[in-house]
């Protein structure tokens, strides 16, 4: 469906889709489930897409019909949308984006009909109260989530690793994180984890992400939910309840590697780098030490 | 006292070129690779000013990009005929630079320059031409944002006297090139549009139509004065030039086109530069023929999305494929650009997944329809593969690796 094309309103009278009335994995001539991917142009610096596609696969794979909807700038954000995806994307893009965004009211009215939202760095930022826009300049967000974005000392990048907060039910959440927000959480808002491995929100409380309902913000960057499709299954049960379970074995030996090498390497590299810093009397470079300065002389 | 202080300096260069060379071969022997690196540090921290010392009264060429700069190097070097130093080590920082022209003599200069590098090399060999290919996104965790990387070229462009060829159909080349004394604009046929959606100055949408950019606070694709054709190139005199290289893909002869742009700014004529580039067949192990334990193999390297594209685009439809992925400081360590890789195309087919990040890889290729199949060893993995041509395309640290298959 292009985004122009009208769009059969579904029951706007509930707030929280809770679960459509078909069991988990019948085909039975039901909607598809709508995956709308936000201005994929603006807010996709880091292989964001991937969030859209293993949301569509992994629904696909037990017999739901999915129609993933891109829109573009300009265009219509489609009101009736099940799970919207906003990912990351450079200072300029992002104010773009976020004045797109409240000034087609789209996704406004799909926040309040209960739709879930998932915003990645860029797009976790501008769901926000307020973020800083292009040079530095306090910028109006979405008000979808109670955080507020200044900006970080020192850009953080590298793997991260998070807990969840335990009324998130979910597993470990792993990625890669890289920007330079220091985001606070306001009463409204949860954390949607704790950061065991790398920066994450940056508040001082050790606070990664935001969840408030069911729109959920994570500087876990680029294709978090191929990295962690329980965190996919989430978003997913928000539209259509309870799911079958998918082998996910490929997924498993990934998030394995990740877990047991990939995420210990990157905190004793963040550990040296911390001592190294404090020794020299400087700050630390980043979380993984694979930063360049621009200043370096060859 | 000028001339002591000068004769000071000539001894303090030949004394870290000296020394340079021990740590090297020193490197060598330890089993530590070529020693390419390390020895050119040395001599920058006994000669800080080494780099400078060692290309003055050369005329040189910095190449940079995002992709194509080893290969683009090689032509232009083939391009500009026999008295040319070059880096074909790949090594493309400061240290390789000075590792490479302490070895080579030559009156011109062609170097391989990283992107971030870029203003560095520049203040200290003042280059005659700049070639900027293309500018997308790679290695995120380091360069960060690729409009960033546009500025600190404009600002090192517009820092001296120098010629920028530069791709006219990357918009964030031409922010950049624009800043330098003059431009030579070239359309090496391909377009990637993924990293090109704003505009470089403005930050509007930029309008593409026909393989063509504009924005609307003015900055246009500049009319190219070296466009690829289907058989060659057109001349900026319109004359058309066909020429044929041993090279595989429409992304390599758009980097011919750069070589012949750059043979014009040297008076080179296109026809002459155009006969030497069909000598370029491997290029420090690109292209190359693996034996796979008994299997031939072709190698790739790709790095990052548009790189992926152009070497995926390069398969041919019945060849089997083994991919090979790390995540090295070298690399780039975030993997998330692997969802930015068209891996759709290979929707349906059995793909062989090796290197440090096999498992990122199987997971990426899963949700693109693929069909995996993980290994830690090539050779084990090409013998389970169907019969027909095979092609292995790693990135850069695995790509290395791999060039110990290389037929001999």
């Amino acid at each position: 469906m292009s985004p122009s094309d009208p769009v059969v309103p579904e029951d706007v009278s509930g707030a929280v889709p809770a679960g459509r009335s078909e069991p988990p994995g019948t085909p039975s001539g039901r909607d598809p489930l709508r995956i709308v991917h936000i201005y994929p142009h603006l807010l996709g610096t880091y292989g964001d897409a991937g969030n859209a596609l293993v949301l569509g696969q992994r629904a696909r794979s037990r017999g739901i019909p999915v129609e993933i909807i891109t829109v573009q700038p300009g265009e219509p954000v489609p009101a009736q949308g099940d799970i919207y995806l906003l990912g990351g994307g450079e200072d300029a893009k992002q104010t773009a984006a976020a004045h797109e965004l409240r000034e087609d009211g789209g996704i406004l009215v799909a926040a309040r009909r209960g739709a879930a939202i998932l915003g990645i760095c860029a797009g976790y930022q501008l769901l926000g109260e307020t973020f800083l826009g292009v040079g530095g300049a306090v910028t109006p967000g979405l008000g979808l989530l109670d955080v507020r974005t200044g900006r970080l000392e020192q850009r953080a990048v590298g793997n991260i690793l998070a807990r969840p907060a335990a009324d998130t039910w979910l597993p470990d959440l792993i990625g890669f994180e890289n920007h330079g927000g220091a985001t606070t959480l306001g009463p409204g808002a949860g954390a949607l984890g704790y950061v065991t491995v790398g920066v994450g929100n940056g508040d001082g409380r050790e606070t990664e992400g935001a969840v408030q309902g069911v729109v959920f913000g994570t500087y876990l960057h680029g294709p978090a939910l191929a990295l962690n499709p329980a965190f996919a299954d989430r978003l997913l049960a928000t539209a259509v309840g309870d799911l079958a379970p998918l082998d996910d074995l490929l997924s498993d030996r990934l998030r394995h590697h990740r877990l047991t090498e990939v995420l210990p390497a990157s905190a004793r590299a963040g550990r040296v780098d911390r001592i190294t810093a404090l020794l020299r009397g400087r700050k630390p470079t980043g979380a993984s030490g694979a930063t360049a300065s621009l200043s370096e002389v060859p | 006292m000028l001339s002591d202080e000068s004769s000071l300096d000539r001894l303090r260069l030949a004394t870290a070129l000296q020394a340079g060379r021990l740590a090297g071969a020193l490197s060598r022997r330890l089993g530590q690779g070529a020693g390419t690196v390390v020895r050119g540090r040395v001599v920058l921290a006994l000669a800080p000013d080494a780099l400078r010392s060692l290309a003055a009264g050369r005329r040189s060429v910095v190449v940079t990009g995002t992709n194509g700069k080893s290969t683009t190097t090689r032509l232009i070097s083939a391009a500009l005929g026999e008295d040319v130093a070059t880096n074909s080590s790949g090594a493309n920082m400061g240290p390789g630079l000075v590792t490479a022209l302490d070895d080579e003599r030559g009156s011109v200069a062609v170097l391989e320059t990283d992107e971030l590098h870029v203003p560095a090399v520049m203040r200290s060999v003042e280059p005659a031409v700049v070639v900027a290919l293309n500018l997308t996104r790679d290695q995120l965790d380091r360069t960060h944002e690729v409009s960033r990387t546009s500025g600190v070229w404009g600002t090192a462009f517009g820092a001296r006297p120098v010629t920028v060829v530069a791709n006219a159909a990357d918009p964030h080349v031409v922010a950049a090139a624009l800043r330098g004394a003059s431009a030579v604009w070239v359309d090496p046929g391909l377009r990637w549009t993924e990293d090109a959606t704003v505009c470089p100055r403005c930050g509007q949408l930029l309008d593409w139509t026909d393989g063509r950019w504009s924005s609307g606070c003015g900055l246009v694709m500049p009319e190219p004065d070296y466009v690829l054709t289907e058989t060659g190139v057109r001349l900026p005199d319109g004359r058309d030039v066909p020429f044929e290289i041993k090279l595989p893909g429409v992304v390599n002869r758009g980097n011919a086109v750069f070589a012949l742009a750059v043979a014009g700014v040297f008076g080179i004529p296109a026809e002459e530069a155009a006969a030497r580039l069909a000598d370029v067949d491997v290029v420090d192990g690109r292209y190359a023929e693996l034996d796979l334990g008994g299997r031939p193999a072709r190698l790739f390297l790709a790095k990052n999305p548009a790189g992926w594209a152009a070497a995926l685009a390069m398969i041919e439809p019945g060849a089997q494929l083994i991919v090979g992925i790390n995540a090295r400081i070298a690399d780039g360590t975030d993997t998330s650009w692997l969802y930015d890789v068209p891996f759709e195309r290979l929707r349906g087919r059995v793909v062989g997944a090796i290197g440090d990040r096999r498992d990122d890889l199987a997971v990426r290729l899963h949700y693109a329809g693929a069909i995996p199949t993980v290994h830690t060893d090539p050779v084990a993995l090409a013998a389970t593969l169907p019969p027909g041509p095979l092609v292995v395309a790693a990135n850069y640290t695995a790509f290395r690796e791999l060039r110990s298959h290389v037929a001999v």
